[in-house]
């Protein structure tokens, strides 16, 4: 089934009879209406279905990633659900569909923006939204840069490697978190590795604290400097600063990393029975 | 207490502002679209402007606890411009339907001339076919004339009182305005017109029905903080808890809550979508549920506020 069709009946399985009726509405004059009435249709959303969770089974999680390798609306809501529907239902020609896009973009509320980044990895010829997307990266809205960066597989698949290690450094330092991050391991890669490498560097001349999960994307490209600063982590770092750098160590393919990591039993040892992962460290963070 | 300041500009305000009054205790407020101090020369400039009232201010707010509605609408003053003006009123309809916006406003007159009343009657016209409220920016010159004519378009055009705030009362307004059965809302100005003092005196004659108050802060010279300094300076002047909470919040949130849009579940059971998304990391909202008339807010006003 396609994500348009999912999305439908998602939808139609948990709202009341007025709701459905507005939507199986506004979705047929969408079919052949004006750009005027995909505008308001989209901003009236939320009065007419309301902001409550979308709330998936995991049968119906299940559905989506059938539907679009890699999707994850597990915490999309009613409303957004519907945005992203009427986009996809008034038509599938990507000019087209960008340019409206763009429009309503450009006047959008804030979870008017939320729901249209989040619905990225939907949209038809996806290559047409790099820019979108790197417009999405550039806010200094969080719930907004989140829409695209957090449970998204667009930006992995779509951002080149300068736009990508932009949003991967951006997102510490607004505070965010890097696990929800589709395409993290995969994507990382040796200038990304020194950017965060140089992020820590400013982060301890200030004094300030830094996310062990840093060190995730460092670990597979750590090597030279880089190995020095994750000992020197490993020397003076909290508990799961130092837990962040043995995993870093582990992914690393410098020899030098296993010899550095081997002065450090007991984290060497937790690491390999797996008492300590990225996803146990996100949790602490 | 908690308050409402249902007009209020925050974008010509600092952090500053939103961190005093949330810790006054308003915990949502009501940003009219207004103009800049200067007028605006292209329509671009009030898409723009309008983008932000119902996205990056909107936003903005939510960092501080604080819950931001927002009436969309062509002002008076820069409605004299009259091709810019028909312009900007074929963008309104794509604001008007927006989340949290609860009225069409704030419109009506400033110098009184031909093109403003062609404009409010326009956009009252708006209000009608979107089924929307309205609130009326009375004139600061011929203020009584002004908020004469400003009622009596409303009702020909067919708009009902009770869907319509009169805004920046005075002694000389207010009568005329509850005895047509349009709302009454005050602007406490530090220097000019309504003082807080004056305040106090109007609520002991007219009561707390469809009266309530605001601080109309701008780029301007103003208060931020005008609504609970004065409900504070009630209460000690003896004006009953329940007209100063009606006066300071329960009539705003009737008056715009009859859009739909704005309600007291958004800020005591918030939506656990925009709890995740707009809230987080901060320690006004985060699942608690606040009481209504809660004493500590009190507390907090008198160490927080006024000393």
């Amino acid at each position: 089934m396609t994500p348009e069709l999912l999305l439908r009946q998602w939808l139609e399985g948990r709202l009341p009879a007025d709701g459905r009726a507005w939507l199986a509405d506004a979705a047929q004059k969408l079919r052949t209406g004006s750009d005027t009435e995909l505008y308001r249709s989209i901003s009236l959303v939320t009065r007419k279905i309301g902001k409550a969770d979308l709330a998936l089974s995991p049968a119906e999680m299940r559905q989506a990633v059938a539907a679009r390798e890699g999707w994850n609306p597990s915490d999309w809501s009613l409303d957004q659900a519907a945005r992203i529907y009427l986009l996809l239902a008034s038509g599938s020609d990507g000019a087209t569909f960008l340019r409206r896009l763009d429009q309503l973009c450009n006047t959008a509320d804030v979870g008017e923006l939320v729901a249209f980044y989040r619905g990225l990895p939907l949209y038809p010829d996806q290559p047409r939204y790099v820019l979108r997307a790197a417009e999405g990266i550039r806010t200094n809205m969080k719930a907004v840069f989140e829409a695209v960066a957090h449970r998204n597989p667009y930006p992995a698949e779509q951002l080149t490697e300068p736009a990508w290690n932009q949003m991967v450094l951006k997102t510490l330092f607004i505070g965010s978190t890097l696990h929800p991050i589709v395409g993290l391991d995969r994507r990382a890669n040796p200038v990304l590795a020194r950017m965060l490498c140089d992020y820590a560097h400013e982060r301890w001349a200030a004094g300030r604290p830094i996310s062990p999960e840093l060190w995730r994307c460092v670990g597979p490209h750590a090597s030279g400097e880089m190995l020095r600063d994750l000992g020197r982590v490993l020397e003076k770092g909290t508990d799961p600063e130092r837990k962040a750098a043995a995993l870093a160590l582990t992914s690393s393919p410098d020899p030098a990393a296993t010899g550095l990591l081997r002065a450090y039993p007991e984290l060497s040892v937790a690491v390999s029975e797996n008492k300590v992962s990225w996803q146990t460290l996100a949790g602490s963070v | 207490m908690r308050f409402i300041d249902p007009h209020i500009h925050m974008s010509a305000r600092t952090t500053d502002d939103y961190e005093r009054m949330a810790a006054a205790g308003i915990v949502a407020l009501i940003e009219p679209a207004f103009w800049l101090g200067q007028p605006r020369t292209q329509v671009g400039s009030y898409i723009d402007y309008m983008s932000s009232l119902v996205g990056w201010e909107r936003f903005r707010a939510a960092q501080f606890g604080i819950h931001h509605y927002c009436t969309i609408g062509l002002n008076s003053k820069e409605a004299n411009n009259e091709a810019l003006a028909e312009q900007v009123l074929e963008v309104l309809p794509r604001y008007l339907v927006k989340e949290g916006v609860v009225a069409v406003g704030e419109i009506g007159y400033d110098d009184q001339t031909p093109v403003e009343d062609k404009f409010y009657r326009a956009q009252l016209a708006l209000a009608k076919e979107f089924d929307m409220l309205v609130q009326v920016h009375t004139p600061h010159r011929d203020k009584k004339s002004g908020t004469l004519r400003s009622m009596e378009v409303a009702v020909e055009m067919g708009v009902k009182p009770e869907h319509v705030v009169i805004d920046h009362n005075n002694e000389e307004t207010v009568q005329d305005v509850l005895d047509r059965g349009f709302w009454a809302a005050f602007t406490i100005y530090p220097n000019t017109k309504m003082g807080n003092e004056r305040m106090v005196e109007v609520a002991r004659k007219y009561g707390s029905n469809r009266i309530f108050i605001d601080s109309s802060a701008d780029w301007g010279v103003s208060d931020p903080l005008a609504v609970p300094k004065t409900a504070r300076l009630m209460l000690d002047r003896g004006i009953a808890a329940k007209d100063v909470e009606a006066i300071c919040y329960g009539n705003a949130l009737k008056a715009f809550g009859q859009s739909g849009q704005m309600k007291e579940e958004h800020w005591l059971n918030p939506a656990p979508i925009d709890q995740r998304m707009l809230f987080e990391g901060n320690s006004v909202l985060r699942g608690q549920t606040p009481r209504v008339g809660e004493p500590t807010i009190i507390d907090r006003i008198d160490s927080v506020v006024f000393k």
